[in-house]
């Protein structure tokens, strides 16, 4: 395990290195001159020329690089210009409120694919199979934001179940918070409860081949015993995969969905830095995502090994 | 969420976890691909012709507003309605097809030319050349693409054709991973040994023997990347980043009409209803394109 653990982290290495230059470079390579941009319109030589310094723009790239690197790694991106608060603060000011969203989403999502998928794979080519089927291809062919509106439309519009936006934080009033979470976990939770029932079913079915179903079959255990304690967990391995990518996604905020619904989160400072021009937080919320991603991965990659001893030893299997 | 995010290679694993109990049809090819297949390439045929013969067909003027007419809905004068400024619906969705196909097919193009261009080599050649080719496709893939298209459109504009080039370039490791993998299998085969053997080059090997075997499998992938960049575009349009107003895209129209959900739902509802169609259609003929190319190969 320790040496598997190794090898994983020697990879983990050079691709944080990388996505995190990307995350530099994507934001200083860009043609078009920043520090005008950021001294807006009625800008002087003068206050161009003091943007140009506060943001350390007239250093050589390496050498900028390098200072960022270092910050970054020590916990500081930066003071956003228009705000002049640290990008970190406003991070950890926002992100409560994708992480709500990202937990509401995957329990709605699991929560709806766990059963289905093990009752389509229980009878594959059933009715209960076929229509879960088709549904699961029909909402993974839903844009996100086209669900969210029509979503808002069935329940916000005709019936009025559930607030379209705004906002309340929980400890202000948990149950307005839960309702204002429940569109967008919704929309998010519909398109993952897809996705996850499709590779659960997959899995399952090539799962129910194995002898030892056979075996515990012949053994008399009732059928809901073998589906749940023999066959869920080595049926796992994709479906764990993509809510790993899933959550590392949505670590960096539903977007749509926060923009729709207007709740304050990750997703929505990057899209109101990107239109305020705020170039300091989209290097740092895009570095912070990135980097998160990366790293849920890896987590789940060594969770592989925890559940699957045969990828632990490497080589042989693959 | 899977549906919106331009993580092509995450969208493929999911819609390619079909349905391993089901049997091939017998019979003709155009019999095995089923009804369903057909209704969805008779949608999409429909769509890209009336999107490339829009200048012909005599549409009403897309941006010209029927003030008499305002959030109608449909009706003898404006078959599918007009929008909250009065402009015709069905024109706008015409209009706004021309936008999403352009940027659906011709930034998959980018990205299957690069992809697998880079697939083969890395599949044919092996050695350090894979290493390296692998190694620099895993490392884009780690990167959130949504982000990044966001964050480049943002710093360099909205122009359509930035938008087609990074959507091209970040369908470029998925093609390389599926070109790749086809690759590694078909450069065993014997037919590949008998062209070596009667003194083919590499390159003569690669073009005439290899790529024609690998482009079933590359199309059919690119049909769900189409759909990917097509997602991706909308999501862009509909945070009003894509191209600027009052052009018609079809994210742009299901914004539009947000505002006016309790009293004109038509006018977002009619293009999301578009917007779902296409995209069924191309994820189902996908589907149902590469059950039949799996099971030639396994005859092959």
């Amino acid at each position: 395990m320790l040496q598997f653990a190794r090898a994983k982290v020697l990879h983990l290495v050079p691709v944080l290195f990388v996505v995190t230059s990307f995350s530099f470079l994507l934001t200083s390579l860009l043609p078009g001159n920043l520090a005008q941009l950021m001294a807006g319109p009625n800008a002087t030589p003068a206050s161009i020329a003091a943007v140009r310094h506060e943001l350390h723009l007239d250093e050589p790239l390496p050498v900028r690089y390098v200072e960022w690197l270092g910050s970054a790694a020590r916990g500081d991106l930066g003071r956003s210009p228009r705000t002049n608060q640290r990008v970190t603060d406003t991070i950890k000011e926002r992100l409560p409120v994708s992480i709500e969203v990202l937990i509401l989403a995957t329990l709605i999502g699991l929560l709806i694919a766990i059963p289905v998928g093990i009752a389509s794979a229980h009878r594959a080519g059933g009715v209960l199979d076929q229509a879960a089927s088709g549904a699961a291809f029909g909402i993974l062919a839903i844009p996100g934001f086209v669900l969210a509106i029509v979503l808002i439309y069935i329940f916000a519009v005709e019936f009025s179940l559930f607030p379209a936006t705004g906002y309340t934080p929980f400890l202000t009033n948990p149950f307005a918070n839960l309702q204002s979470f429940f569109l967008p976990a919704l929309t998010v939770g519909l398109g993952e409860a897809a996705a996850y029932m499709r590779l659960l079913r997959s899995d399952m079915i090539a799962t129910l081949q194995e002898d030892y179903i056979a075996m515990a079959r012949a053994k008399g255990l009732p059928t809901w015993h073998i589906l749940v304690r023999h066959a869920l967990k080595p049926s796992s391995f994709t479906l764990l995969t993509v809510l790993g990518i899933n959550i590392g996604r949505l670590m960096g905020g539903a977007l749509i969905v926060e923009i729709i619904f207007g709740l304050p989160g990750v997703g929505r400072l990057l899209i109101e830095s990107i239109y305020a021009r705020d170039l300091v937080v989209v290097q740092g919320v895009v570095a912070f995502v990135a980097v998160g991603f990366v790293l849920i991965n890896f987590v789940v990659d060594m969770l592989y090994g925890v559940l699957d001893p045969r990828i632990r030893h490497g080589r042989a299997v693959a | 969420m899977a549906a919106q995010s331009p993580d092509i290679s995450v969208q493929a694993a999911v819609l390619a976890a079909a349905r391993p109990a089901e049997a091939p049809r017998p019979g003709a090819t155009w019999k095995r691909l089923g009804l369903s297949f057909w209704l969805s390439a008779g949608w999409l045929a429909l769509v890209t012709l009336s999107a490339l013969f829009y200048p012909l067909l005599h549409f009403a003027d897309p941006n010209l507003p029927d003030l008499a007419n305002q959030a109608a809905g449909p009706g003898p004068d404006h078959v599918l309605g007009t929008d909250t400024l009065g402009r015709d619906m069905l024109s706008r969705l015409v209009a706004g097809a021309r936008i999403s196909l352009t940027v659906g097919y011709t930034s998959t193009l980018l990205g299957l030319a690069g992809g697998a261009i880079l697939g083969l080599a890395a599949g044919y050649f092996r050695g350090r050349l894979e290493g390296f080719i692998v190694a620099a496709m895993d490392a884009v893939l780690a990167f959130p693409a949504l982000v990044l298209v966001l964050a480049v459109t943002a710093f360099v504009g909205h122009d359509l054709r930035i938008i087609i080039l990074v959507l091209g370039v970040l369908g470029i490791p998925a093609f390389a991973r599926v070109t790749r993998a086809n690759t590694l299998s078909l450069a065993q085969r014997e037919f590949v040994l008998a062209a070596r053997a009667m003194g083919a080059g590499d390159l003569r090997i690669l073009g005439l023997e290899i790529l024609p075997n690998v482009m079933p499998a590359i199309l059919t992938f690119g049909l769900l990347v189409v759909a990917v960049a097509m997602i991706a575009e909308g999501t862009l349009a509909f945070l009003g980043l894509s191209v600027p107003p009052p052009a018609a895209s079809w994210g742009a129209m299901v914004a539009e009409g947000r505002s006016s959900l309790d009293t004109s739902p038509h006018v977002s509802l009619i293009p999301a209803a578009v917007f779902f169609l296409t995209i069924f259609a191309l994820n189902l003929a996908a589907d149902r394109l590469r059950r039949l190319v799996e099971v030639r190969e396994s005859r092959i």
